[in-house]
């Protein structure tokens, strides 16, 4: 049956994954301009018999689907080809950009669930009282703004004006760490280096917490609404009947089964996160892949762009595929429902 | 839905059913909040048609001698310019309210295409099954599975910014959304005994479909529709913000903030008011959509 399970849900991904590469190859062929000529950039006189070579070279003269195959042969084992606007190949770029990301994501991911699973119970405790209120209220607020204002608000109050936080960047260049993992937070703690840690967190509250923000209040609501379904069911009744400490009935039993719908809703928000995290990264010019990609996008980078887009796809496929997975162990329903 | 299968057998195909649960317009009305943000969308709405009359400016006059100018009510601000003026010295007011034009215009659009043939095909696949709906649900499947604004952007990014590639890009896994929603509901209303009693009385298929079930499954389309339109509203702010979603002569509220992002330590008004319409426009959207589905299926109250 486990067999059935994973084997069926990965079959059910392929049409996604080729979907998805399918349209990130199309649009790589509708941008205007010959990309040989942004491959060559300003680089000067260039004979035809050059050109013809360079579009031999990368199979540009043979047909579409010859083409389509020859892509996704060489995106799987991550040759994506030069970027325009670095010289460099593209995969390099991205990797060197990859743990910045990782990191803010980490981040938020973590800010996120420490805060909406805690708000979302003591939510549904009392429900219609006034933290239940307040939750919903700060929740709804949490949807309805914009990423990109919060994080500039956040950035006026709390950096310009308050003096509390820097507002953009990474970590103080002076005292980077030298680089092990690529994430400022992991080496600074590898090098006992305090000084590090504490500018590197420091630059990565706003961001994380701007990121945080909708996941958040996704994920309050709906812990909220599983828990007060938990709290009236008859195991909970009988928890209680049998004399266990309200803190063990509500943190233990109820908590743990309120949670298993929850995960679903926490893998397609992260999902989410990573759609907000190029717009938070555009704000806070933190150097990662989603800043990475906007820049792309403006210097027409389309080879980077392309990768870009292809890794933020896979991991949300991969993501949505993480959550059905853990979903199955928690709760043997999921997974006969769906073999 | 299950308040459609409380319809008595054989009920009378002239009264369309949703008029018949009394009390819907009451209980959104009795719901403040609901008519508080019903009141607010309204006014941006009559903003957005009135923008030309209502603004003290051309949101495109550059005011060369009056280059950020704060609020009226900060130092060194003046009535002249009650909101202030961007880096180019544009009024922000009049910016704002033409800004309302685009976010609603590209809302109702994205939404309303999506409304119209996510429910059509979702009615289709719920009402005849067979391969029709096992073709589209795998569809669904995909589309499910797509990072939505990435997908958008990767769009945006080839289009450069362009209104009818944004429609589009912000309409393409939208209506996945109505189609559940409608097939689910059209799975269910199919089986009830009024869609029974149709077809008992010899009903075509076309008037059983549109004539009957339709009216049952709208209110859940109507709020889903609402809530849509907040996340359509702020996607396309997104967009305008990194450039590539609302072209830059049109005033967009979320290319404004990209505007002022650059200037927060002198001149924070640019970003901030912008993206306060942004937030009190789709809160309220939201909050309207919340009451309409709290008055429409009272069940789903919290």
């Amino acid at each position: 049956m486990w067999v059935r399970f994973v084997g069926r849900r990965l079959w059910q991904t392929a049409p996604v994954l080729i979907g998805v590469s399918l349209i990130v190859f199309l649009t790589m062929h509708l941008t205007p301009g010959d990309p040989i000529e942004h491959m060559l950039g300003r680089a000067g006189s260039v004979t035809r018999a050059q050109i013809e070579e360079l579009r031999a070279h990368y199979a540009l003269d043979r047909p579409l689907p010859t083409q389509y195959a020859l892509f996704l042969g060489k995106a799987v084992t991550g040759d994506f080809g030069p970027s325009y606007s670095q010289g460099r190949p593209v995969v390099e770029v991205i990797t060197e950009r990859l743990p910045a990301t990782l990191e803010l994501t980490l981040f938020a991911f973590v800010i996120a669930l420490a805060v909406a699973i805690p708000a979302g119970a003591l939510a549904a405790l009392r429900p219609h009282r006034l933290f239940d209120r307040t939750a919903t209220v700060v929740a709804l607020l949490g949807v309805s703004m914009p990423g990109f204002w919060l994080g500039i608000v956040l950035m006026i109050l709390l950096g310009l004006r308050l003096h509390w936080l820097p507002i953009s960047g990474r970590i103080d260049w002076a005292l980077a760490p030298e680089s092990i993992t690529g994430m400022n937070t992991v080496d600074a703690l590898l090098a006992g280096d305090g000084a590090a840690l504490r500018s590197a967190l420091a630059h990565l509250i706003l961001p994380a917490i701007t990121m945080a923000a909708p996941m958040a209040a996704m994920v309050t609501r709906m812990v909220r609404s599983s828990m007060i379904g938990v709290l009236g069911q008859d195991f909970v009744q009988f928890a209680r009947a049998r004399g266990l400490p309200e803190w063990r009935v509500v943190g233990k039993h109820a908590l743990r089964n309120a949670l298993v719908p929850t995960v679903n809703i926490v893998a397609i928000q992260t999902g989410m996160l990573l759609s907000g995290n190029m717009v938070i990264e555009a704000v806070f010019q933190y150097p990662g892949i989603g800043k990475l990609a906007v820049d792309a996008i403006a210097a027409a980078d389309y080879p980077l762009v392309q990768a870009v887009v292809l890794l933020y796809a896979v991991s949300y496929v991969g993501l949505n595929l993480a959550a059905d997975g853990i979903q199955a162990v928690l709760d043997p329903r999921v997974r006969e429902a769906r073999a | 839905m299950a308040a459609t299968q409380t319809q008595p057998v054989g009920a009378n195909p002239g009264v369309r059913p949703i008029d018949a649960r009394p009390g819907t317009l009451k209980l959104l009305l009795a719901n403040r909040v609901a008519v508080g943000a019903g009141l607010v969308t309204l006014g941006f709405v009559l903003v957005a048609l009135l923008a030309p009359m209502l603004s003290p400016y051309n949101p495109a006059e550059q005011h060369p001698e009056a280059i950020r100018v704060p609020p009226f009510w900060s130092p060194g601000g003046s009535t002249r310019f009650l909101l202030g003026t961007d880096g180019l010295g544009r009024d922000l007011l009049s910016r704002i309210l033409f800004g309302s034009r685009v976010s609603i215009l590209l809302g109702v659009v994205v939404v309303l295409l999506t409304l119209v043939v996510g429910a059509c095909l979702g009615m289709l696949a719920g009402y005849y099954r067979g391969w029709v709906d096992t073709l589209l649900s795998r569809v669904v499947d995909t589309l499910l599975a797509f990072p939505f604004l990435i997908f958008a952007l990767a769009i945006m990014a080839v289009t450069g910014p362009n209104l009818v590639a944004l429609v589009l890009a912000l309409a393409f896994k939208g209506w996945v959304d109505f189609f559940r929603v409608a097939r689910g509901d059209v799975l269910a209303a199919r089986e009830s005994e009024y869609v029974l009693a149709a077809r008992g009385v010899g009903a075509s298929n076309a008037y059983i479909l549109f004539g009957e079930i339709l009216p049952n499954i709208v209110p859940p389309l109507i709020v889903l529709a609402a809530l849509r339109m907040a996340t359509v509203i702020i996607a396309e702010a997104s967009l305008s913000f990194l450039g590539i979603g609302v072209p830059p002569r049109i005033p967009a509220w979320g290319t404004m903030v990209a505007d002022g992002r650059g200037s927060i330590a002198t001149a924070w008004w640019i970003a901030t008011f912008p993206g306060l319409a942004i937030l009190l426009l789709v809160l309220s959207v939201n909050l309207l959509g919340e009451g309409l589905r709290d008055a429409l299926d009272p069940r789903m109250r919290r």
